[in-house]
């Protein structure tokens, strides 16, 4: 059972009637691992999320916590996984602790054992001093390292968290991130998070991409970023469409328009670019030259970018 | 000693199932919880306490003096003895206290709407307990409060001619519990499909309201046109509400001849209940969301 993968899905497919939400997806998970499904929203996370959780019977394929079928054996499942929501799970009106205290009873959980154990979890996270206070007085920070907790309580193997950065300035993110790190490191907590943020699939172990319900790539970040020869340039000029045109006719290779910017995937970019400005003098108005980032590596898997809602995704 | 070897064990471990939880663990325990869950959020929602006591008895109290003396209800032998009639307001108390239970028991079951928009019901659902466990959790939350604001009310009957004895108190208190139960299960039964508390309004005034009015609690089956009358023995809370009259004038069978036999009453009441939860864990197991 130990060599079981903490997460293991097979050919999973699941439709809306005739929208297919995740299509023919297989991965693995290995153990004590951090592992993020990153891709733009309605790309098919939440539904492997809800699949994973138990929460949705897909519509064919299978997965696996721990080498237990999320489709036979769901109390197994859901002994051995501890969920994050992307919308706190708690209850406004209860004190942290009694949210604390609730979530042990669905466990199993009781006495001065749970008492000790929420002790303990508060103290972790750095929100003892908060206990008695009502969920809804706290900040969205404070709720999700509540919620954090909340899903700690029972020790499960594998962690699964949906968007746990999504509304979370970037600091708060990477206590987060520091966190979860941590329980991979010390405790052997298996996380899977679904995240449409490049910094925190940036700090996994592993990344799968998750695009129109299909895994288009899965490695760790850097070799990810490999695929990508070189450098990225982006021109930004008054005519997009036909730069890029003139680009590959000039110089050959690719170019393409991304968010109203010529997007030119090219090795040694800062000589490329005294080529492009003698070429096209007076034409640009910025040029920028950069290491590839996760983005680039979708962009360059997908032909579109990640996030248009990153700004408005709050 | 045994300190440091308390916290050896407390680290976070993967291999450390903490405890053996039992079966019942996860049925008696989750259930338990649940329920004073809901006793506690009522508690620190003062303006459900006050609506769901006030709107009954300004009901009973307008409505009840308003008719006045016009209502009269005589013996249904036709004695003339002025001990055996009934005023209207004495006449109306015992459905009063069972508008006050539908009220409570319907307006916290639908808290299930609002768990699942808030976001706590997904952690409850992903969590390994029986579906059972959370609809009775969530059934006999509103139940404690429904008995609670109907026994309140209750102390009010020596005000409506009604007499009180300890006896009559505890019967009444058994009686509502089953009735609570089977309101709240159909509460949950119709508010777990729903998305928003809006759709359930429309079903509290075009089912639950007649259901109540349609129960010998505002006017008895006796002077009614033949397809009320019908619809008056179909409906469950006739004999919700005849059950509690029988309690009510329990050895005197002054006020009671009229009403289904209080064995029927009891019966029918009993299996409502078992019926309504039976069919909200199966519309749980069942629910694709």
């Amino acid at each position: 059972m130990a060599d079981d993968p903490a997460v293991q899905i097979e050919s999973l497919t699941h439709r809306y009637g005739q929208r297919v939400a995740v299509d023919d997806v297989t991965f693995g998970v290995d153990r004590a691992s951090l592992f993020a499904l990153l891709g733009p929203n309605g790309g098919g996370k939440t539904t492997l999320f809800k699949v994973l959780t138990t929460l949705l019977r897909p519509s064919a394929g299978t997965a696996r916590i721990a080498g237990a079928d999320v489709l036979q054996e769901k109390d197994r499942v859901r002994r051995r996984i501890g969920i994050v929501f992307q919308d706190p799970s708690l209850d406004e009106k209860l004190t942290v602790l009694e949210n604390l205290t609730n979530q042990g009873h669905l466990y199993g959980l009781s006495g001065p054992k749970l008492a000790q154990r929420c002790r303990e979890l508060l103290e972790r996270f750095g929100i003892a001093d908060r206990t008695r206070d009502r969920v809804q007085q706290l900040s969205g920070g404070l709720k999700r390292r509540v919620e954090l907790a909340k899903s700690l309580l029972h020790r499960p193997e594998v962690l699964i968290l949906d968007e746990p950065g999504t509304g979370l300035d970037p600091a708060v993110r990477a206590t987060l991130m520091r966190h979860l790190r941590e329980l991979s490191e010390q405790d052997g907590v298996t996380c899977l998070l679904t995240t449409h943020l490049m910094d925190e699939a940036e700090r996994c172990d592993s990344i799968g991409f998750l695009d129109q319900g299909r895994l288009v790539a899965l490695d760790t970040p850097s070799a990810l970023k490999r695929t990508i020869g070189g450098d990225v340039l982006t021109v930004c000029t008054a005519n997009p469409a036909e730069m890029a045109r003139r680009v590959k006719e000039r110089f050959g290779g690719q170019a393409e328009v991304v968010n109203g910017a010529v997007r030119i995937e090219r090795e040694k970019g800062h000589e490329f670019i005294t080529d492009l400005i003698e070429a096209f003098p007076g034409e640009m108005e910025s040029v920028t030259v950069g290491k590839p980032t996760l983005e680039d590596v979708f962009v360059h898997l997908t032909g579109h970018r990640l996030s248009d809602s990153e700004h408005a995704g709050g | 000693m045994q300190a440091a070897k308390t916290v050896e064990t407390n680290l976070t471990g993967a291999t450390g199932v903490a405890g053996a939880p039992s079966a019942e663990s996860y049925w008696l325990l989750p259930m338990a919880s649940l329920w004073r869950r809901e006793v506690v959020r009522f508690l620190r929602q003062r303006s459900r306490v006050v609506g769901a006591l006030g709107t009954p008895l300004v009901f009973w109290v307008v409505i009840g003096s308003g008719f006045g003396k016009s209502f009269v209800l005589g013996q249904p032998g036709g004695s003339d003895d002025s001990g055996s009639t009934m005023g209207y307001l004495e006449y109306f108390f015992p459905g009063s206290i069972v508008l006050i239970v539908l009220f409570t028991a319907i307006f916290s079951t639908i808290s299930i709407i609002e768990d699942r928009r808030e976001g706590f019901l997904q952690a409850v659902l992903a969590a390994p307990v029986r579906r059972s466990s959370i609809v009775l959790g969530k059934v006999l939350g509103s139940t404690t409060l429904a008995l609670g604001q109907a026994l309140l009310f209750l102390l009010l009957a020596p005000l409506a001619g009604i007499g009180l004895t300890l006896g009559t108190l505890l019967g009444v208190a058994g009686v509502l519990v089953l009735v609570a139960i089977g309101l709240s299960g159909l509460g949950f039964l119709i508010a777990w499909p729903m998305d928003s508390t809006q759709g359930f309004h429309a079903v509290m005034n075009l089912l639950l309201m007649p259901m109540w009015l349609l129960s010998g609690a505002a006017f008895p089956a006796s002077g009614a046109s033949s397809w009320v009358g019908v619809a008056m023995a179909l409906n469950p809370v006739t004999y919700h509400v005849a059950a509690v009259r029988h309690v009510l004038y329990w050895g005197s069978d002054r006020f009671t001849g009229n009403l289904p036999p209080f064995w029927l009453a009891l019966l029918i009441t009993v299996v409502f209940a078992g019926l309504t939860i039976a069919l909200s864990a199966r519309a749980m197991i069942r629910s694709k969301r």
